[in-house]
């Protein structure tokens, strides 16, 4: 058994309209200095599979490599 | 002339475009997901919808679906493949047409009557240039992006067949999008002009007395220009 | 023999403090003939909580006439069923989720759609619409907006993924509902009559399945919890009790569902709702005078360690229940495993009546199942007039503000002096503006633009009319008919709370006037009525004076209430809600091509007002908007002038001579003008001569109005109807140009520049003009105006 941690994001340059909107509504609320929000998904998987079988996975499914990265780590 | 319409699991406008074919005098029968033969029809629509509820991302789940890969040696033989708002989702995680679609900028989902200009041909419309259509579009995420270098070997080829436009055709590809969409992309194909995904939703403006008739030469056109697949 | 898990000492203080009162407990305890056990009590509590057993309002709710030629099922089922033709019927409803989107509106206003699109396929139906009708405190408040957007994006995320439309509602801002907003839902499904299904379960020895979403501790006791007590200030902390939906789930249930119908696998059906596998099982039990056993370890589990009771009164989401003859299992299976579908045989039928919980060998619960359904206490709460009402009632609007032009009042003099330029058609154009830009009048738009409303292709009107109109057929068995439907939902809760009587006949006559205005015959009609806690004497007595004014008002339209839903304790604070008793209404077309829009059509078009206007102001926007009040007396409604108004209409319409209709409502004429300009892009020239003050001429809200308009061919021809139908009319001007233009003949002084005044008593009227308005402006003000308010940009 093993317990990943797995980000996904989006990749530089693409648009990710959520973190835009979390910043602007960070400085309406008067939070000064936040130069950027990203927001991404959080995935926890654990069961009897290696980190390249996770690799896999999220090439695969979980993350669209067209417009996302992702970045795996054994919790 | 018969059209298959594939109903994934959470697929909500299957009956509607086998409706639409059918007023249009065709015909349509449903494929289930689990399927795996594609043998009897002549052309092949995925429909919008919520596909495995779009959960992970839209159209992410879908594509595994026994049928995609019938679908997608349907599509290398040159058959007429359309993607409708959810189907195009599903086409761009298949990798059968290239980019993807993100969450619109506004970050609401978007039900209207929206302009297109027709700005290349494929399989499924060969409208002449110019020509503006309005047709509905009902998504959450339907802001394309693609990479530059894809962009513009897109545009070489002619692929982008439909951009969303003012009411007089003017500022396609000057932000007219609603959703905020790269170069104000509505609707693409693939390099053979056989696959082809769009957005916006032609069946829903077959029939005047539900918002007009702008949907009809997506399906009409394919049956004319049936005998081209038929090699 | 039941498990003994509760001591005599310790089980009444459980009883209340799952909210029974002592005499319920020792109720419970006669029908038990012993100390109940914990999961019996937890089943008792919510199957007699206000929510589930209508134990405060049943009585009143008597007064409601159920039934009617067309009525294939009233209340008493997961939704009623009208009968609409050809072999078509309609089942509809509606039903309140307003504590849950209190506490978290997304999951809240979800789940409620959930909740009612349930109950609607339950019956054999497939879901063709939906509707809701929202209520939230000032916009100008930051976590009303909250309340609103979120609300609004969860109708919008879980219908639009069932391929549901959604196809008309109203929402209104009110400080009234700022501790206690309100989301009501309706539903409407289309079937063959010969479909019709019911949640009974019969034939012992049937098994009991459960099907679809796994069994969690969420929205454990939301029944009684939530919906039967009033809000305080400890809100938050009630979070785990809010279900999260799942729509994906729910579109699989509708399908297979369906199916399992249509093969005719299944006995009975029912859905999980308020008060869960409690609920479903007991009543289907009891509609069909038999047992269930109930295994709560065959249920598939989404936590560990669930006790019994927390499997029975779970409120988790997406669960339906159904009874299957045994020989008949396995196809079922396949068809719930066809859909990805978790099904689960849980239990059986029996023929002792009994209602027996067991987990595996021991037994956690044993009662007679009809008690839980149908033996809850049935009180008769003492209602009082309430003190506000002399007060606000006695306000006379034309006495005691300056109002512009008021001196056109016959017999109602302002005092010498007063200036006249009041009546310039600047200020009336600038308060036309401001009402169109209110957030209670304004273009809703940006909340039906996020809903999916065109999705089954039968959307033949879509939202911002009077009514939303579906035409009948079913795209997937490729049936379509030249039948429709037009439907509507309306309250105005300012009305109720100024006269609960009369508020409520407004609402049935007002969603009777959009159907009508539509080109819709009213057919049946659903309700939700929103109020305040039930054991408040003032609280309940305007509940039931809204319940006999909707039931008189029904009466005289001749439309039964074929289903509804009571929601009490919508207070917070201790400060109770307006009264707001919500009317579903649902009308039929025969000719979906005669339907009619509001919109001006074609320049030229001769405008008739049908209908009079009195000097009435009580209770209206322009009160709100420009003097910020809420008070005066509602418009009077007189129920024959109503009806003869509608029919009038309805048989022009219906006779292809009439081109726009459009209800007088919030606002009054001159926003009704406004709106339907805007909609056809054309401006309109009015002349109105009813001699009232043009405040009163403009923007009162008096009742039994409609707009329309006819070519000038047909102008004669509707004029004669009108007059052997012998309804008043007047004919108010002309459709074309780019602008609102309207004129009023007023009392001479008002028009006059020297106002010199002193002609109060001559009758010298001068016609002059109160508003001149681009309809480019008309729309900017209207269009744009909610999305402003959501964004912050207005203050109150």
């Amino acid at each position: 058994m093993a317990d990943y941690e797995i980000f996904v994001t989006y990749k530089e340059g693409i648009f990710d309209p959520p973190g835009v909107t979390a910043e602007r509504a960070l400085a309406n609320l008067g939070y000064q200095g936040v130069d950027e929000v990203k927001i991404g998904k959080y995935i926890r998987l654990s069961g009897d599979v290696d980190t390249s079988q996770v690799t896999e996975m999220c090439e695969k499914l979980l993350a669209n490599p067209v417009i996302e990265d992702f970045r795996i780590e054994s919790a | 002339m018969r059209f298959g319409v594939v109903v994934f699991p959470g697929s909500n406008c299957e009956q509607d475009v086998v409706h639409a074919v059918r007023l249009l005098g065709f015909e349509a029968d449903y494929v289930w997901h689990q399927d795996s033969d594609l043998d009897g029809f002549d052309a092949v629509v995925l429909p919008g919808g919520f596909s495995y509820g779009d959960y992970i991302r839209t159209g992410a789940v879908a594509r595994f679906s026994p049928v995609m890969s019938e679908v997608v040696r349907f599509a290398e033989k040159g058959r007429p493949v359309l993607g409708i708002c959810n189907g195009f989702q599903i086409l761009t995680e298949a990798r059968l047409l290239p980019g993807a679609l993100l969450r619109n900028r506004g970050l609401k989902f978007i039900c209207r009557p929206v302009h297109l200009r027709v700005d290349g041909s494929c399989s499924w419309l060969d409208l002449p240039m110019g020509t503006v259509l309005k047709i509905p579009i009902n998504h959450n995420e339907g802001n394309y992006v693609c990479d530059e270098a894809v962009l513009s070997q897109m545009r070489e080829n002619g692929q982008v067949v439909l951009r969303y436009c003012e009411k007089d055709g003017s500022s396609a590809g000057a932000g007219s999008a609603p959703n905020g969409a790269l170069d104000d992309i509505a609707g693409i194909c693939n390099e053979r002009g056989n696959v082809f995904g769009l957005m916006p939703h032609p069946e829903r403006v077959v029939d005047p007395i539900t918002g007009g008739n702008d949907g009809q030469a997506f399906f009409t056109t394919v049956v004319r220009r049936l005998a081209e697949f038929e090699s | 023999m039941p498990i003994k898990d509760l001591s005599p000492e310790l089980a009444p203080d459980l009883a209340v403090e799952l909210g029974l009162k002592p005499d319920e407990y020792e109720k419970i305890v006669d029908i038990l003939g012993r100390v109940p056990t914990v999961t019996e009590l937890y089943m008792y509590s919510l199957m007699w909580s206000e929510h589930c057993s209508y134990k405060h309002s049943r009585k009143a709710l008597s007064m409601f006439k159920s039934d009617g030629p067309r009525v294939l099922q009233g209340p008493g089922e997961n939704a009623g069923v009208i009968s609409v033709g050809d072999g078509w019927a309609v089942a509809f409803k509606m039903e309140s989720h307003n504590h849950p989107s209190a506490i978290e509106p997304y999951q809240g206003a979800a789940t409620g759609i959930g909740g009612i699109i349930r109950d609607i396929f339950t019956m054999g139906a497939r879901p063709i619409a939906a509707l809701d009708s929202l209520r939230f405190g000032m916009l100008s408040e930051a976590r009303q907006r909250y309340l609103f957007e979120g609300s609004v994006a969860g109708i919008g995320g879980y219908g639009n993924c069932l391929g549901v439309p959604t196809v008309g509602g109203e929402v209104y801002f009110e400080e009234a509902y700022e501790g206690n907003c309100l989301i009501n839902a309706m539903a409407i499904g289309l079937m063959r009559e010969e479909d019709l299904t019911r949640a009974v379960a019969a034939g012992p020895g049937n098994v009991v399945l459960l099907i679809g979403s796994t069994t969690g501790r969420d929205g454990i006791g939301g029944a009684s919890v939530l919906a039967s007590q009033e809000f305080d200030e400890r809100a938050e902390d009630k979070r785990p009790a809010v279900q999260v939906g799942d729509p994906f789930e729910e579109k699989l249930l509708i399908e297979a569902c369906l199916e399992l119908l249509g093969k005719k696998l299944l006995v009975g059906l029912g859905d999980l709702g308020a008060a869960g596998l409690t609920s479903s099982a007991s009543e289907m039990a009891s509609r069909g005078g038999v047992g269930m056993d109930v295994d709560v370890a065959k249920i598939p589990a989404r936590e560990l360690g669930m006790k019994p009771f927390e499997f029975m009164v779970s409120e988790s989401q997406e669960r339906m229940l159904a009874v299957v003859e045994p020989e008949k299992l396995a196809e079922a299976l396949a068809i719930c495993g066809k859909w990805g579908l978790c099904a689960t045989v849980i239990g059986e039928v029996t023929d002792t009546g009994r209602f027996v919980v067991r987990s595996g060998d021991e037994v956690h619960a044993d009662m007679p199942a009809a008690t839980l359904a149908h033996d809850a206490p049935v009180y008769d709460p003492p209602r009082e007039r309430p003190s506000y009402l002399d007060a606000v009632q006695a306000f006379d609007p034309f006495a005691e503000l300056e109002l512009p032009g008021a001196r056109g009042l016959a017999g109602r003099q302002e005092p010498s002096g007063e200036s006249a330029e009041n009546a310039g058609s600047a200020d009336l154009g600038e308060t036309l503006l401001g009402l169109l830009a209110s957030p209670n009048i304004c273009s809703r738009r940006w909340i039906w633009e996020q809903y999916d409303h065109q999705v089954m292709l039968n959307t033949v009107v879509i939202p911002g009319g009077d009514a939303a109109v579906l035409r009948i057929g079913d795209t997937g068995r490729g049936e379509m008919t030249r039948r429709a439907i037009a439907v509507s939902s309306d309250c105005n809760g300012r009305y109720c709370y100024l006269d609960p009587y009369v508020g409520a006949q407004i609402a049935v006559a007002e969603a009777a006037r959009n159907v009508t205005c539509a080109g819709g015959d009213p057919a049946a009609v659903t309700d939700c009525l929103n109020f305040g806690s039930p054991e408040k004497p003032e609280v309940f007595w305007t509940l039931y004076e809204a319940v006999r004014g909707m039931a008189d008002a029904c009466k005289a339209f001749d439309v039964p209430v074929i289903s509804g839903n009571v929601s009490f304790y919508n207070e917070s604070f201790g400060r109770p809600i307006y009264p707001t008793p919500t009317v579903g209404l649902v009308g039929l077309l025969d000719d979906v091509e005669r339907h009619c829009t509001l919109d001006f059509k074609d320049e030229g078009d001769v405008i008739v007002l049908v209908g009079e206007s009195e000097a009435e102001l009580g209770g209206s926007e322009y009160l709100k908007v420009e003097h910020d009040l809420v008070a005066g007396c509602p418009p009077a409604l007189d129920l024959e002038l109503e009806k003869s108004v509608q029919a009038a209409v309805r048989d022009a319409i219906a006779s292809g001579l009439v081109k726009s209709a459009h209800d007088c409502s919030d606002g009054g004429l001159a926003v009704a003008l406004a709106e339907s300009c805007i909609a056809g892009g054309i401006g309109a020239n009015v002349h109105l001569t009813d001699g009232l003050p043009p405040i009163a001429s403009l923007f009162g809200e008096t009742q039994s109005r409609i707009v329309v308009t006819v070519t000038d061919k047909a102008a004669e021809e509707l004029v004669s109807r009108l007059i052997a139908a012998e309804v008043p009319f007047s004919v108010i001007g002309s459709v074309g140009g780019e602008r609102l233009v309207i004129d009023g003949l007023v009392d001479g002084s008002l028009g006059d520049d020297s106002g010199d005044g002193g002609n109060d008593n001559d009758g010298r009227l001068t016609l002059v003009g109160l508003v001149d308005i681009m309809v480019d402006d008309l729309r900017d003000a209207y269009e744009g105006a909610l999305e402003r308010a959501v964004r912050g940009e207005v203050r109150s």
